[in-house]
């Protein structure tokens, strides 16, 4: 099946303009008949639910967590881009849209790209308007820092914590739609299906975490913006509640699946201390602006970073990549960092790490005005490694970060499944195989304050508002369905937990599935994920029952669906046969080691559907066309 | 280490609770706090115990969600650190720790050590946002902010929102929270024009929600984990003033 992404002919400059116009409309008077569930309260789906609210919509909104403002989105550290070009240094939607594109290796699609480098400008005045602190200048002017991938300063900030000041700006919108009435706001409950009636979402279904009652919520539209996957690896640097699960239960009920092996591994986070070791925690790459990263030329050289001479130092970024030199992509840096390692040249325990160094940046700019910009940063890498990168250098090793994969979507946000409608990280849509560096935030909040709520009116014009009600034999099923998975999990009772089912999942994709894959260690995944995933249903160990606060039945159902969606995630990445942006496939890279695209046989979407557990998914192609950014080889030389 | 750790173990809101006795065998030092708490858990699970309930998500320090009293200081008493940044290095072998759930009126008890925090959110909805609409804004640099200003709000800001402030608090009051958004708020020329209205709100709230009055003690700040300054809470009273003279 050849997949339309309904994207809008003609030039691309008024590509979202013209779309915009021709998009259908509610009448005002009618908005507050319809009922839109939002799961996920983010960057995507609180400013979804608080924008959509706004317009007069019945908005549920659903969160694991006690509080909207808690979603992952809270973590990001570094900035968000916008084409403002307020430095006047030669930025523009066009630059912006062309790096994005070129980031991503060439395929994302150019129409949704355009879209977000057209918006980005809108989403700061919007978050300065909510009254986010961004950093300023002495004249009261919005201060800018340049991001990897980029060779302008496009990136605002807010310290180093400028995540949680946009979730805050969302969070706040969000608030004031709950005090207002349009938003009912459903912390601390988890999405375990979703309800598809006559081939279009309606409603679903989801565990209250405090007192376990599954129930169905209906309404006229679903929106997904669940943040990505990534912990299929087990450590990563999502936060532990991250999963797959709502959007697995999706796709089991017919969402097709993109791009699931495109994930991000990010080079600047601080090494595995154990095997004790929960979660990997990421420093900003914004240090790569002042920090320079740095092996030991000499292998095995165990001496203290600050007794190593200069001139035995190798600078391998700028070496390598003279013109972006430290600012290199993510998944350029990662390689070039652990390449060094695989060559015997890595620091600290177990030679996994690099050095990230800011004492030429000290010694230049001062102690002050490094803390000025990093300082929490510096505060947090303290914490953990109980090292001051102020007088040494700071160890890094890349670690598993972000999805650029996702449900599939068309150029409204809407997946092959009418009605439901996929937002952020969720979504596969703008990132191509690599994510820039400050753009990830950039997606959430343009999918959720400036493309859903326009779209999704589109879909609801053409929906008699209130047709499914909760007494409809598919959400009876549906939580008949639920309710038997979980009693199947409680009833297992068998000797390993799931963190130990968890963690034998993660050292298989990372072995396997992880930096760099090829034929053999991605049919080696799929070879050991099923037995792995069989040996769980036998001998899981799910204490306590399914009508209470129950955080091992919340983590088993996590970890069974990662058990489905890893297999998936390997059967992609084999089945592409090239190597692009953070998919790299070690049988086709160039002789300098960098990654060899086949625009030829893969210039397309790779959208899976789910064919049941066990079962050979089907594949379906979105071809893509570059029109505006012509293919070339990806140089950051 | 070796550690003997004395925990809360709470059924239910409506149940009573008790101190119940672990130990923690062959933790590391480079472990965290809920790392160690974790292979406790695994042992309570390998025989068929049922393992102790604890908010947490992140792990970096920044979602808010943990949230323990060790050793009777809410976070663990480690300058500037949430309980998911608190090292075992910190503490040595044969140590005896105390883990009990945050105490206060306005945030009862889920089961073990998780609260219900939604008294927060109640502050929060009553008045901590601008009420700007989406779309229809100015651009960005159309109002100005000294950089000082810009600075004093981003010290505000930083509030994770944890409930640390009201836990250590003797009256259990909520003013530390509520004072960082009224005063991030009041030093940006956006949020301005809704001072008044929003400083009586979010007061008005935090006491319906049950929240204690601040008597000056300053443990919320020496608990708060992102050092949020009491000077906030002289801004808040001074905005309140304002609010009821305007």
């Amino acid at each position: 099946m050849i997949l339309d992404g309904k994207c809008p002919k003609g030039p691309i400059q008024t590509s979202w303009d013209r779309h915009r116009f021709d998009l259908k409309l509610v009448n005002p008077a009618n908005k507050r008949k319809y009922k839109i569930l939002v799961v996920g309260t983010g960057l995507a789906g609180g400013a979804a639910a608080a924008s959509l609210g706004e317009l007069g919509y019945n908005v549920e909104a659903f969160c694991y967590q006690d509080s909207a403002r808690r979603a992952h989105s809270i973590a990001a550290q570094g900035g968000i881009n916008a084409a403002k070009n307020y430095p006047n240094d030669g930025d523009s939607i066009y630059r912006l849209f062309y790096d994005t594109i070129k980031g991503g290796d060439f395929r994302a699609r150019e129409a949704d790209v355009w879209r977000l480098a057209q918006v980005s400008n809108n989403i700061i005045d919007q978050c300065v308007a909510q009254g986010v602190p961004f950093a300023r200048d002495y004249a009261g002017y919005l201060d800018n820092r340049s991001f990897g991938g980029a060779q302008v300063s496009r990136t605002f900030y807010a310290r180093g914590q400028t995540g949680q000041q946009l979730l805050l700006g969302a969070y706040s919108a969000l608030s004031r739609q709950v005090k207002a009435g349009t938003v009912k706001l459903f912390a601390r409950t988890e999405m375990l299906d979703l309800v598809v009636v006559d081939g279009e979402a309606k409603g679903i279904t989801i565990r209250d975490l405090i007192t376990g009652e599954i129930r169905t919520h209906v309404g006229d539209a679903v929106v997904l913006a669940t943040g990505g996957y990534v912990n299929v690896f087990y450590l990563s640097t999502n936060a532990m509640g991250c999963s797959v699960t709502a959007n697995w239960r999706a796709h089991k009920k017919g969402a097709f699946f993109a791009n699931p092996c495109y994930t991000q591994i990010h080079p600047t986070c601080i090494p595995q201390s154990g095997d004790h070791q929960s979660k990997l925690t990421l420093m900003s790459e914004s240090l790569r602006n002042d920090g320079r990263c740095w092996a030991p030329k000499k292998k095995g050289d165990n001496r203290h970073p600050n007794e190593i001479p200069e001139d035995e130092r190798d600078y391998y970024l700028e070496r390598k990549y003279p013109s972006f030199g430290n600012l290199a992509p993510r998944d350029i840096a990662s390689r070039a960092a652990k390449e060094q390692c695989d060559d015997g040249r890595g620091v600290g325990p177990g030679g996994r790490g690099v050095n990230l160094d800011f004492s030429a940046a000290i010694q230049r700019v001062g102690e002050d005005t490094i803390r000025e910009r990093y300082g929490n940063l510096f505060e947090m890498y303290e914490k953990i490694t109980d090292e001051n990168a102020y007088k040494q250098p700071m160890r890094m090793y890349p670690a598993p970060h972000y999805s650029m994969g996702g449900l599939w979507v068309d150029y409204n946000c809407e997946s092959n499944v009418p009605g439901l409608f996929v937002l952020g990280e969720a979504n596969f849509s703008v990132h191509g195989a690599n994510r820039l560096g400050a753009s990830a935030l950039m997606q959430g909040l343009a999918d959720g304050y400036f493309v859903i709520p326009y779209t999704i009116a589109n879909y609801l014009a053409k929906t008699k508002p209130g047709a499914v009600k909760a007494d409809h034999p598919e959400c009876k099923k549906s939580i008949e369905d639920v309710k038997s998975y979980n009693n199947r999990l409680l009833n297992i009772n068998g000797k390993k937990t799931v963190s130990e089912f968890h963690r034998e999942l993660g050292k298989i994709m990372w072995e396997n599935v992880g930096m760099a894959r090829s034929e053999e260690t991605l049919k080696d995944a799929i070879k050991k994920i099923p037995v792995l995933r069989e040996e769980f249903w036998k001998n899981v160990k799910v204490t306590g029952k399914g009508e209470e606060l129950n955080q091992q039945l919340e983590n088993a159902g996590r970890v069974a669906d990662f058990l489905e969606f890893g297999e998936l995630m390997a059967k992609d990445a084999l089945h592409r046969n090239e190597s692009c942006g953070g998919h790299f496939r070690v049988e086709h890279q160039m002789p300098d080691g960098e990654a060899k695209r086949d625009d030829e046989n893969y210039c397309y979407v790779g959208a899976w559907e789910f064919k049941g557990v066990d079962k050979e998914p089907e594949l379906h192609k979105e071809p893509l066309a570059f029109d505006n950014v012509h293919l070339a080889v990806r140089s950051y030389k | 280490m070796n550690l003997t750790l004395h925990v809360w173990r709470q059924s239910g809101p409506k149940e009573p609770g008790k101190l119940e006795q672990y130990e923690a065998k062959n933790v590391s030092p480079d472990q965290s706090f809920l790392e160690m708490l974790d292979e406790v858990n695994e042992h309570l699970i390998k025989e068929g115990k049922d393992p102790i309930v604890f908010d947490h998500d992140c792990r970096e320090g920044i979602c808010g969600m943990c949230s323990q009293v060790i050793n009777g200081v809410p976070h663990g008493g480690q300058e500037r650190t949430t309980v998911c940044q608190l090292h075992m290095r910190r503490f040595s072998d044969g140590d005896t720790i105390y883990i009990e759930p945050w105490r206060a009126l306005a945030f009862p008890i889920l089961k073990d050590l998780i609260v219900d925090r939604d008294a927060l959110e109640k502050i929060m909805q009553a008045g901590g946002y601008t009420s700007c609409h989406t779309g229809g804004v100015a651009d960005g640099n159309a109002l100005l902010v000294p950089k000082p200003d810009a600075d004093y709000a981003m010290d505000a800001a930083e509030c994770i929102g944890c409930g640390a402030c009201v836990a250590a608090c003797p009256n259990g009051s909520a003013m530390l929270y509520t004072s960082a958004k009224v005063a991030q708020l009041a030093a940006l020329p956006q949020g301005k024009a809704e001072a008044a209205e929003r400083v009586c709100a979010m007061t008005d709230a935090m006491q319906a929600a049950g929240f204690g009055n601040c008597s000056n003690h300053y443990e919320c700040q020496a608990a708060c984990p992102k050092g949020i300054n009491v000077k906030f809470i002289a801004r808040l009273n001074r905005e309140y003033q304002k609010a009821l003279f305007k």
